[in-house]
């Protein structure tokens, strides 16, 4: 079977009214930043729920360690989620 | 390990919220992966039904609300899908889960929308059943879950209305219009109760998901929820409950009712309802329909990116 | 021709084009490559038939024989319609979608800028509506249009296809008749062939961005004006029509 493309993953950020924060509302699937802006409008200002929207993709966003212990930075564990996609596999490698 | 897994049972009695970074053992993750899937399965499967009907909506309005209903459902597949993602699974495995019949949707779906007022009974009873799923799922024990219920549940309420709504209009109309309306009722009452899956006692994944806080109900305790709130409503518009054995049982407060039909529900689970195939043909159609499209915007992706970094490169 | 059947003629075709096109884009429901994209067609024919309700409502009021939009909406046969040809065709694959969203936005775009200068005051209003949501369907379709043009050798081949069937049915965008005529001396309609060169300007750049040739254009369909419409809408309206026509007497 063709490996499926479901477009990247991206981190979507509304802010609800001029002057407050930027709040993590969720994510959302796009191939490009255009792409990207249109369908966060889509999926979370349907209500009017904001005014500004930030979007970013998820592999930009470096995440800290909730191990306490773990006072060293760890480059491989800083992605946000533990996501398979991120890391970019060679073409032709199978069952990876 | 062991100590670990101690670590997190006693951050979850404390009720602590997990978020996708913490320690969790594999089965909290694996069991959440196949809940979330699932049930953002079963909304943008639920689109289809409902969709069967946006054509022929009798009014402008009824046509707007309609699909403005379905477009949340469609909203409500996307946020689980990407509360799903923070654990590990992509959006291109769980669909490949849902094609190959591994992983499930809610059951409901698989049965048929024939008339109009299937749309009322549909917003009313099966929206209004996964409201009160939905309630209680908001105080689950994962994060990402957890805030895409609260999402959910603050825009599910318009959608029971609706339907609601449709169903009095008709009752309240010719008598067509009555007889259409109570017959939908009796076609997706049943269905309706059963979305709240077996009993407790036969429920296979149960004690793990309430040791976990996954669950914070049992389906029982859900199942009695909604028949006492839409018994009333029903009476209010004056639609028949199709069921002989339903009566107000003043010691405990609660309708007493019929048994359900377990042997029903499990040959519909199984692949043997009315619209099974159907619903999956439908989204493996659309779904191979549409991979000329992603492979066309990915292709572009690239493109862009070669050009940015053959600019950045040449300066 | 009075001031006003001109007036009710123009809010019926404008109403008509959107009921139709909402109608078309509403099909795609649960239809999306990709599930977000299935929001944002659902989410463009919201605002379609959104439109249309007003401008059907305002083609009621104006009428004056105590109709109102749905009576417009579900009552009315196949020529007694004025909604343009291209908004009743098929959408064969998202690329014969987005080609007619390209052509039929970029013409909304230019007709709502100028029409909320109308001097009828719910022409205006609707038109100011109108622009907004406009605006960001071209955006989408133009965008797509060079995703698609730019993609693979299948998505170019397949986005050409469907700018070349669709180039015959733009010419009719511009027709006029003394419908037009009339209300533009009232300040009240737009003048569409001024319209044409920069829809036609704004169409070429995006296909030459998308590295697509423009059609030559040839042989150009027209009868909407006159009610005269493809084989499709009859079969748009038993659908959407079904359950008035079934229940005469029914309230919904």
């Amino acid at each position: 079977m063709a490996t499926d493309t479901q477009l990247d993953l991206w981190e979507v950020f509304i802010q609800p009214k001029s002057g407050n924060r930027y709040a993590h509302a969720g994510s959302i699937h796009a191939s490009d930043k255009k792409m990207a802006i249109q369908n966060a409008r889509d999926i979370y200002t349907r209500r009017g729920e904001g005014t500004s929207i930030w979007v970013v993709p998820s592999n930009c966003i470096i995440a800290s360690n909730p191990n306490d212990e773990d006072m060293l930075f760890e480059p491989s564990n800083d992605k946000v989620y533990r996501h398979p996609t991120f890391y970019e596999m060679p073409e032709g490698a199978k069952n990876i | 390990m062991e100590t670990n897994n101690t670590k997190f049972q006693s951050r979850i009695d404390e009720g602590e919220f997990v978020e996708p970074k913490d320690d969790m053992p594999d089965a909290y993750r694996n069991h959440l992966i196949r809940q979330m899937s699932q049930h953002a399965h079963s909304e943008v499967i639920g689109m289809q039904p409902e969709g069967n009907w946006i054509s022929r909506a009798p009014s402008l309005r009824a046509k707007q609300i309609l699909l403005a209903k379905i477009q949340d459902e469609g909203g409500h597949g996307l946020y689980l899908y990407s509360a799903a993602e923070t654990l590990g699974i992509t959006r291109s495995e769980m669909i490949n889960q849902l094609h190959s019949g591994k992983a499930k949707y809610s059951n409901i779906f698989n049965y048929p929308a024939l008339t109009w007022a299937d749309i009322g009974a549909i917003g009313w009873l099966v929206d209004g059943a996964a409201i009160v799923n939905q309630i209680s799922l908001q105080r689950t024990s994962y994060g990402p879950y957890s805030r895409a219920m609260v999402r959910i549940c603050k825009e599910e309420s318009f959608h029971q209305r609706q339907g609601y709504e449709i169903m009095a209009k008709m009752m309240k109309g010719t008598k067509e219009q009555q007889e259409m309306a109570q017959d939908a009722m009796n076609r997706w009452w049943w269905p309706a109760l059963m979305m709240f899956g077996p009993h407790d006692s036969d429920s296979p994944h149960s004690s793990d998901a309430f040791k976990w806080k996954i669950k914070r109900e049992g389906n029982d305790e859900l199942r009695q929820k909604f028949i006492d709130k839409t018994v009333q409503q029903a009476e209010v518009i004056g639609l028949t409950i199709p069921d002989k054995e339903l009566k107000w049982n003043e010691k405990k407060n609660i309708y007493d009712h019929g048994e359900i039909d377990w042997n029903e529900f499990h040959q519909v689970i199984n692949g043997n309802g009315p619209c099974n195939k159907q619903r999956m043909e439908h989204h493996i159609k659309y779904h191979e329909e549409g991979a000329w499209v992603r492979e066309a915007a990915e292709a572009y992706k690239k493109r862009k990116q070669n050009i940015e970094n053959l600019t950045t490169a040449s300066i | 021709m009075k001031k006003q059947e001109a007036l009710y003629d123009y809010a019926l075709r404008l109403g008509d084009n959107s009921l139709v096109l909402g109608h078309r884009l509403a099909e795609l429901c649960s239809k999306g490559p990709i599930l977000e994209e299935d929001l944002a067609l659902t989410n463009m024919a919201l605002d379609h038939i959104g439109r249309a309700q007003a401008f059907l409502g305002y083609a009621a009021q104006v009428e004056g024989k105590n109709k109102t939009a749905d009576d417009l909406a579900y009552k009315r046969g196949e020529r007694s319609f004025y909604n343009n040809l291209i908004m009743e065709l098929p959408d064969k694959d998202f690329a014969s979608t987005i080609a007619r969203q390209l052509i039929v936005s970029a013409f909304e775009f230019f007709l709502y800028t100028e029409l909320m200068k109308s001097k009828d005051e719910t022409i205006a209003a609707i038109s100011a509506k109108a622009v907004k949501e406009v605006r960001y369907h071209l955006a989408h379709s133009s965008d797509w249009t060079c995703r698609l043009g730019e993609g693979t050798e299948l998505s170019h081949t397949k986005m050409q296809r469907a700018i070349n069937d669709v180039w015959m049915f733009t010419e009719e965008l511009f027709e006029m008749n003394e419908v037009d005529k009339l209300l533009i001396k009232e300040g009240i309609a737009v003048d569409l062939d001024s319209l044409k060169p920069q829809w036609l300007n704004h169409i070429k750049e995006v296909i030459e961005e998308a590295t697509l040739v423009l059609p030559e254009s040839g042989y150009m369909q027209t009868g909407s004006r006159k009610g005269i419409h493809t084989e499709y809408l009859g079969h748009i309206l038993s659908e959407m029509q079904y359950l008035q026509r079934a229940y005469p007497t029914a309230q919904w």
